[in-house]
């Protein structure tokens, strides 16, 4: 294994793991619904009760694709959470509020009461998507940062930092960017699409299962209009390149370029698009059909895989700096050491083992469908 | 090209960022305990289950894991927090030591926290959906998961405090990783785990007595109460009395590799052989810092002083003064900049490079005090130190007196001085003893970790990396907004999850 190996399989892992986060951010677009689409007080336990089982999987993954970044890219962590930082500090405030509020909502005791809970699940179904979103809009659009290493040679300063920011707003500055937030709210609503793909799954009940069909339509028709738009700004945008030497500059088309010299990113985002359309689009069509969260939710997958993959192989500075281009990051000026790459790619061949098992449990729990009977008898949210 | 771009950064906020970390390490630390020492007690009671069949211990499984759900979320929560900290107001160190630091946070990610997010939705709502057989399964390896994950979160702190395994790299400006073997099976991680996870079970089986003895109190669920009484105090006497040996390791650790740490915890300022170890002020056991830091009544232990302005140990060993080691670590500085001056000049031969290179790496070892400015900064908070040690031995010796007296009227054993007493029926303030000892437990926790990081001061690596070279570049204001948010969320969110926990005690299991 060469060392240029290690970096783009790490990148791989990353981005894998940012695939699937995107995916399982079904949890927090079905909160964002859940009053709509559960309409009666009944309807929206059975919501939060269906995504209550699940949203552990998109808290650790969140966790894991942090970890997995901080071991793999140590600067990119340094330089977009200490220097992004109240963009990141919004995202995880609405986690944590997220995660206590399955937990507590409907227990005796809760001082609060149910609805602010409820009102937490929907911040985090509506605010974590729009900023994750957001963020990963930045590694096409670019941030304001500077790097300089040799800071920390200088013991004299109060503070030798190597990554700073080149503004105060610390990360805020990128929504000024309305394509930010295009790419942002195109997340919003795929998460809704597919929170709404699989509640109607995972609750065996009619009553929500005809809302989604009309919900869902809601939903796509934003998703697919924004995230069209995004693409295409993406494709036609100039990128940002590196030569051998490691010079960054601005390259017409180059994320354009990528996906026609890399074609089977290209193979990957077009079969993860079609079926993304097919489980939307046989949900919408077919009465009865409740198993569009699994086209959708792989094609997902594939999707942000080929994306996030398209803007950092290839010689791509996959987090630019608008600051100061040279600042810009790429796999080989911000992974870690060969050793360090090379011990965590033994212990990523647990991945398929822990694959195996979270799906072995997970048909294990969602082998009988969701029922009011059981929101009222059993350990329920 | 934009270095000192920045210099008028306000130095107030390394303190907002140590605060801030610190009020969510602590509130971590109030949920992880339980967790870890819940998730024992409620798979012995499954088990029990699993090999009787009897409904009872099914009850008694899922009562103790409910309890144990309500409070996992709040651990969870401000566990992520941390994690997602060391990026945000430490992304100096996110850089200078992430080669290392991180390996363990993924392992962590991959590991452990998806094996304990996936079987605690069977555990929770599998009841009726698995085999037994696979529930219990599920139940020990959601606290197997949780425990796994105490492994490596432990592994990385115990790294920032014995740093191991790892090489400057003048190239990159970072430490690197040579050995991971070296970082994950550290003798100080080790330590560090055995005594944490056995110190968490104390806190499980705290609160599963001091539950069992209010409803003993209240003449409810006597049966559960007993039983569970059983095996809490059947843990809590187990792992008090590992958390006692692992604690002298811990004790011996520290001596070796953080002679400052002990000299504050024993706010020792003149050390020398055959020291005693401080009861209190004033009042003293004979050798008992020498046995308990070298295992020797007439070992050497160096004072504040002593480690300030140098010393020589019996066996001739010298130890520099933090002076000289400030002068070697800018000399290491010097000679790293001009290493870096002459590697990326087109006009150097090698020569200079290879010459200051030496230079670096003859004095490497003190680096992280070149950052020094005045000798006294390396002194951590003495009195911190001093009281947080004695609070957290004082109450460990009292819960290994406490456990093993609720085993011996509980099995009334020795006969002839318990057989009179009736563990159902006592007088409440035994009970109430008890039910107050769950908070003194949660001190005792908090005060291991008090001693642990305040004695780390003023590193966040030891000898490596001081706390004002590892911060972010933020104002002070944003850091002060969001510590204020988290002391608010995080205290609300403890008032609810107190209140849920006590109205679910009350209302019992369904018996």
């Amino acid at each position: 294994m060469t060392y240029e190996f290690l970096q783009h399989y790490w990148c791989f892992i990353v981005s894998l793991l940012g695939a699937l986060l995107v995916f399982l951010l079904f949890v927090q677009g079905a909160n964002s619904v859940a009053r709509s689409l559960g309409y009666t007080e009944e309807g929206r336990r059975l919501v939060y009760n269906s995504t209550g089982r699940k949203w552990e999987f998109t808290f650790t993954t969140l966790v894991t694709f942090g970890g997995a970044f901080f071991a793999s890219f140590p600067l990119f962590y340094s330089t977009s959470f200490g220097g992004a930082y109240w963009l990141w500090m919004i995202i995880l405030f609405t986690f944590v509020l997220q995660a206590v509020s399955y937990e507590f909502q409907n227990k005796i005791g809760n001082i609060l009461g149910p609805k602010t809970f409820q009102f937490f699940l929907t911040l985090n179904g509506i605010v974590g998507p729009l900023l994750l979103g957001g963020a990963v809009a930045t590694f096409f659009e670019g941030s304001n940062f500077l790097i300089e290493k040799n800071n920390l040679i200088d013991a004299g300063a109060i503070t030798p930092i190597i990554s700073r920011w080149a503004n105060a707003s610390h990360g805020l500055d990128a929504l000024l960017n309305p394509w930010v937030l295009v790419l942002g709210f195109a997340v919003v609503f795929l998460a809704r699409t597919l929170g709404i793909l699989y509640v109607m799954n995972n609750v065996d009940d009619e009553d929500i299962r005809s809302r989604g069909s009309v919900r869902l339509i809601g939903a796509a028709v934003p998703f697919l209009v924004l995230f069209v738009a995004y693409l295409v700004h993406v494709l036609l945008k100039d990128g940002f390149a590196y030569n051998d030497e490691g010079v960054i500059y601005m390259e017409p088309y180059k994320y354009l370029n990528n996906f026609l010299e890399m074609w089977y990113l290209l193979v990957l985002l077009l079969i993860g698009v079609v079926l993304v359309l097919y489980g939307i689009g046989k949900t919408i069509f077919s009465k009865g059909y409740v198993g569009g969260i699994w086209p959708a939710g792989i094609g997902t997958v594939l999707t942000v895989l080929a994306l996030l993959l398209s803007c950092a192989w290839n010689h791509t500075a996959y987090y630019p700096s608008t600051a100061d281009l040279q600042s810009s990051l790429t796999l080989e000026n911000s992974c870690s050491s060969e050793f360090t790459l090379t011990t965590m790619f033994y212990v990523s061949l647990l991945v398929p083992f822990v694959l195996a098992y979270i799906i072995y449990a997970w048909r294990a729990i969602d082998s009988k469908k969701l029922t009011k009977d059981e929101i009222k008898t059993d350990h329920a949210y | 090209m934009f270095n000192n771009l920045f210099l008028d950064i306000d130095a107030g906020m390394i303190d907002w960022s140590r605060a801030q970390f610190a009020l969510t390490a602590i509130y971590h630390w109030l949920f992880v305990p339980l967790t870890l020492g819940l998730a024992v007690i409620m798979g012995i009671a499954e088990t029990k289950y699993y090999c009787t069949k009897d409904e009872f211990w099914k009850e008694a499984a899922k009562f103790w894991q409910k309890l144990f759900g309500v409070n996992f979320a709040m651990g969870v929560a401000t566990g992520i927090i941390l994690e997602f900290e060391f990026g945000t107001n430490w992304s100096n160190y996110s850089w200078f030591v992430g080669d290392i630091f991180g390996a363990p946070l993924a392992v962590e990610g991959i590991v452990a926290f998806f094996m304990e997010s996936t079987f605690v939705a069977v555990m929770f709502f599998g009841w009726n959906k698995v085999s037994r057989g696979f529930h219990l399964a599920s139940t020990w390896l959601t606290g197997l998961g949780a425990t796994i994950s105490a492994w490596w979160i432990l592994v990385a702190n115990a790294w920032m405090q014995y740093p191991v395994g790892c090489e400057f790299n003048p190239d990159t400006m970072r430490n690197e990783m040579v050995s991971f073997a070296e970082v994950a099976l550290s003798p100080f991680a080790v330590g560090k785990f055995c005594h944490t996870v056995t110190s968490s079970w104390i806190i499980g089986a705290i609160f599963c007595v001091g539950v069992c003895c209010w409803y003993l109190m209240k003449k409810r669920h006597t049966k559960l109460a007993v039983e569970s009484m059983k095996i809490g105090a059947g843990v809590g006497l187990v792992a008090a009395l590992l958390a006692g040996a692992t604690g002298h390791k811990s004790g011996m650790d520290v001596a070796e590799v953080q002679p400052m740490k002990l000299a504050a915890m024993e706010a020792l300022y003149d050390g020398g052989t055959e020291q005693g170890l401080k009861i209190i002020e004033g009042i003293e056991i004979p050798y008992g810092l020498s046995i308990m830091a070298t295992n020797d009544p007439k070992g050497f232990v160096p004072g504040i002083n002593d480690l300030l302005n140098g010393y020589t140990t019996p066996d001739g060993k010298v130890e520099p003064s933090v002076e000289e080691k400030i002068e070697r670590g800018k000399k290491a500085i010097e000679a790293l900049a001009r290493y870096r001056e002459a590697k990326f000049a087109s006009s150097d031969d090698g020569e200079t490079a290879a010459n200051n290179l030496a230079i670096l790496k003859e004095n490497m070892k003190y680096f992280g005090y070149g950052y020094i400015k005045d000798k006294n900064d390396v002194v951590p908070p003495v009195l911190i130190n001093f009281w947080a040690f004695r609070v957290m031995v004082g109450l460990g010796c009292l819960f290994i007196l406490f456990f093993a007296v609720i085993l011996a009227v509980t099995y009334k054993f020795p006969k002839a001085l318990f057989k009179k007493y009736d563990i159902t029926t006592l007088p409440a303030w035994h009970y109430w003893i008890a039910i107050l000892l769950i908070p003194l437990g949660y001190i005792a926790s908090e005060s291991g970790w008090l001693v642990a990081e305040f004695g780390r001061q003023p590193w966040t690596i030891q000898d490596m990396l001081p706390t004002w070279a590892a911060v972010s570049d933020l104002q002070s204001s944003s850091v002060m907004i969001t510590f204020f948010l988290f002391l608010v969320l995080f205290t609300t969110m403890l008032a609810v999850e107190i209140n849920i926990l006590l109205k679910q005690i009350k209302k019992g299991p369904a018996l």
